[in-house]
């Protein structure tokens, strides 16, 4: 690197020019994806269920031990297709059932939802199992 | 250490070790949760565990960032730190938040918690990484907040130097991309999106400047290299992790309902990903042989280069591996990406935070380094600890990709927990190479207080110095400055420190303005 045709000053101004010319390029795609969403997430479907599910889902931390269309724990099975997997009846006993206390398998705890809350939770696994998610996962097993 | 105000680094740094502690033995605790299911049920599910597990990971670096700005700041600003009292009621206030946090996680059902802590008003809780409660999170805006008006202040009252500016750059990204956490829309796609911006654009965009500058900054003092061609090795560094980095967050956007597109965009880009952290370590090893002083800290050049070169193997190297889409169709979520995303915070955030307090810890003790006693303990912390990362990467590789065959690629796919029955073995070994960290990290800790003979100041020019290759009194009289000045405050090793002020005070001009003027070496 020769500092007579590559200064400092060259190479912060690549750095400043580059970094806010891809930042910008970005938000131009952040603005497609927003406009193309609707296609791929059903928002159609989003009902205050869903919505309420999500947050089922969100205060008891589900996400700490499954993944969910692939982000989150991997200590658990991934649940982004699970209403394909399992159907909304297992789903609601399974929650029911928990823990199952096989000694030295994996646990998951009791978490005690009411009726309501199985139902919201339902159809957000549900609605989530309908996203337009390229493909994945390769197969039903997640 | 110039500035008596730099000291308030030093409780920074002691809380991150500490935290650095639990954080490895919740991490055991999961670790053993894999293999022994119920290891723990129902007192700590898997789900607490990880929680604090990775909510310790990233509060200690915090501290470890803003330890090192308190550090770094007022030394290259020329000045004493705008408001010394300020960093000590942040300081407080951070670790009363974080241990508070740590114990609501812990003492009650997490429903419970958000119940408690407003979750309901403004939902953001219950998303990986986002865990903390709404509290918790205000309390980390105001905490980066504090810290941004003081070294800003600071800097814009005394000397701009390119490693503060992008420091600086890099802690306002931090704050500013931290917003994200507050949005949490109801619709599962876009809560996605955004919840990219804070993860993926924090340690492939902002952080990436943090890590940039400390390294910079520890390399200029220990290879004495000139602050000319640092610089410019950083401003390329970060250049190359921006103009990738950013789009670079297509990686994450192919199956979460985003358009098909991304899949092109986020494999090209991502897949440069690697340069920045390829440079870094380029960058290291040249500054290293271009030295021109041999400074007494050995350990801490070697974390320096261990950064550069286990970034890049866990960012760099394991990153590349499922970055592109049609790999990633298969590995998204398995445990390859528990194994990158171990090699990578550990290379890339935790060694450079260890390399700061390796340089910096010694100084604010009042000698130029540690005792070559001392300096060996951590030594072999470093080797442990950096060897038994890689050895866990493997292994969780492994798994990985045993995990992919069986769960994803065969004819006939076994279901999740199946796969996870024929891994055992793989996590066995894994909670072996914990526990190997965790020994690391105890000897890390003991070499804090293994005694020796300490490189004092005062040793300059005189025999015993040889021994441990310190140089001239000229060649260093940046470094042995403040530590004289802080030894008079510390009282530590009276008797050699006054010997070495009455020596040292003789010497004129600070080294910064004649380490620019001389010619390089190898010019
Ligand atoms: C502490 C960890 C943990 C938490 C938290 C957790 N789970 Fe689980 N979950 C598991 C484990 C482990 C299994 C597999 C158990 C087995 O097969 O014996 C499982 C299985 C399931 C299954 C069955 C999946 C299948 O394909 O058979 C469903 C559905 C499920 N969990 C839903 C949830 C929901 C909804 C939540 C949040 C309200 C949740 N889980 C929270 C650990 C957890
Ligand atoms: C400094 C050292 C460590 C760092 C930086 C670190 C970092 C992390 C990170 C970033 C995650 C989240 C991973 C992801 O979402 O992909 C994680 C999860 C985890 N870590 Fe660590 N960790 C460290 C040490 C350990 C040790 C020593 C163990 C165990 C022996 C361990 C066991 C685990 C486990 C089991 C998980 C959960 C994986 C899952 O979701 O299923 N970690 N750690
Ligand atoms: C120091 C820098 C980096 C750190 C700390 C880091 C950390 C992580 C972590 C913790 C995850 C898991 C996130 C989750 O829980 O869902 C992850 C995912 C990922 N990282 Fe990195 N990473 C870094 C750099 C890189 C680079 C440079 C690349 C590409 C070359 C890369 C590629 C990926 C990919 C593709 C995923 C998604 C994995 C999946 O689909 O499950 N990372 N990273
Ligand atoms: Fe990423």
């Amino acid at each position: 690197m020769s500092s007579v045709y590559f200064t400092k000053s060259a190479a912060r101004n690549i750095f400043f020019g580059g970094s806010v010319f891809f930042f910008l390029l970005f938000l131009v795609l952040t603005f497609d994806t927003t406009r193309k969403l609707p296609k791929s997430d059903h928002r159609e479907n989003l009902t205050e269920e869903v919505v309420r599910g999500k947050h089922v889902w969100e205060t008891n931390n589900c996400v700490g031990c499954h993944s969910l269309l692939g982000e989150g724990a991997y200590f658990a099975p991934e649940l982004g297709n699970v209403y394909t997997r399992r159907g909304e009846a297992f789903i609601k006993v399974w929650m029911q059932a928990m823990p199952t206390g096989a000694p030295g398998r994996r646990q998951m705890p009791q978490f005690n939802l009411t009726d309501e809350q199985l139902d919201d939770l339902v159809a957000f696994l549900k609605w989530t199992s309908e996203i337009d998610t390229q493909g994945w996962p390769p197969n039903i097993e997640g | 250490m110039q500035y008596q105000s730099q000291l308030v680094a030093k409780p920074y740094f002691i809380a991150a070790i500490g935290l650095f502690i639990a954080q490895i033995l919740f991490g055991l605790i999961v670790g053993a949760q894999y293999v022994i299911g119920d290891f723990l049920f129902p007192e700590i599910p898997f789900n607490v565990a990880r929680m604090v597990h990775t909510n310790l990971l990233v509060v200690w670096l915090l501290f470890g960032f803003m330890g090192a700005a308190y550090y770094l700041v007022p030394e290259e600003s020329e000045r004493e730190l705008y408001s010394p009292r300020l960093a000590m009621i942040t300081f407080w206030v951070f670790l009363v938040t974080g241990a508070l946090t740590i114990i609501g996680y812990l003492a009650v059902p997490y429903a419970t918690l958000a119940a408690m802590t407003g979750n309901d008003i403004l939902p953001t809780m219950g998303r990986e990484f986002l865990e903390q409660p709404l509290i918790t999170k205000v309390g980390i805006l105001l905490v980066v907040v504090s810290l941004l008006y003081n070294v800003t202040m600071t800097t814009l009252m005394g000397r701009k130097t390119s490693i503060t500016i992008i420091l600086l750059m890099g802690l306002w990204g931090l704050a500013f991309f931290w917003l994200f956490a507050f949005y949490n829309p109801a619709n599962l796609v876009l809560d996605k999106y955004y919840w990219w911006w804070v993860i993926h654009l924090w340690v492939e965009g902002v952080w990436e400047l943090i890590m940039a500058a400390l390294l910079a900054f520890v390399l200029i003092k220990v290879t004495g290299v000139d602050r000319e061609v640092i610089d410019k090795w950083m401003y390329i560094i970060i250049a190359l992790a921006l103009i990738t980095g950013i789009l670079g967050t297509g990686h994450h956007y192919y199956w979460i309902g985003t358009p098909g597109y991304w899949q092109w965009i986020g494999s090209i880009f991502s897949a440069l990903e690697p340069i920045p952290f390829f440079v870094m370590t380029l960058f290291a090893f040249s500054m290293v042989n271009r030295r021109r002083r041999d400074h007494p800290n050995k350990i801490a050049t070697l974390w320096a280069l261990g950064t550069a070169v286990t970034a890049f193997l866990g960012a760099g190297v394991w990153g590349f591996m499922h970055t592109l889409a049609p790999v990633n169709y298969y590995t998204h979520g398995s445990q390859i990406t528990a194994a990158h995303g171990h090699l990578a915070f550990y290379g890339a955030y935790v060694m450079v935070v260890l390399t700061i307090i390796s340089y910096t810890m010694p100084i604010m003790r009042g000698r130029v380094a540690n005792s070559p006693q001392a300096q060996l303990w951590e030594t072999w912390s470093f080797w442990l600890m950096t060897v038994s990362m890689v050895v866990i990467t493997l292994l969780l590789t492994g798994a990985g990709v045993m995990q992919v065959w069986l769960q994803r690629i065969s004819e006939t796919p076994m279901s999740f927990m199946a796969t996870q029955d024929e891994l055992a073995t793989f996590y066995w070994l894994r909670l072996v190479g914990g526990v190997v960290f965790f020994i690391g990290l105890i000897i890390y800790v003991i070499s804090f207080f293994i005694k020796g003979d300490v490189t004092l100041l005062s040793a300059n020019n005189q025999e015993g110095s040889e021994k441990v290759g310190i140089p001239k009194a000229d060649t260093f009289k940046e470094d042995i400055q403040p530590t004289i000045a802080e030894m008079k405050v510390e009282q530590d090793d009276v008797p050699v420190a006054q010997i070495s002020t009455s020596k040292m005070e003789e010497s004129p001009v600070p080294v910064e303005t004649s380490t620019q003027e001389m010619p390089l070496k190898d010019k």
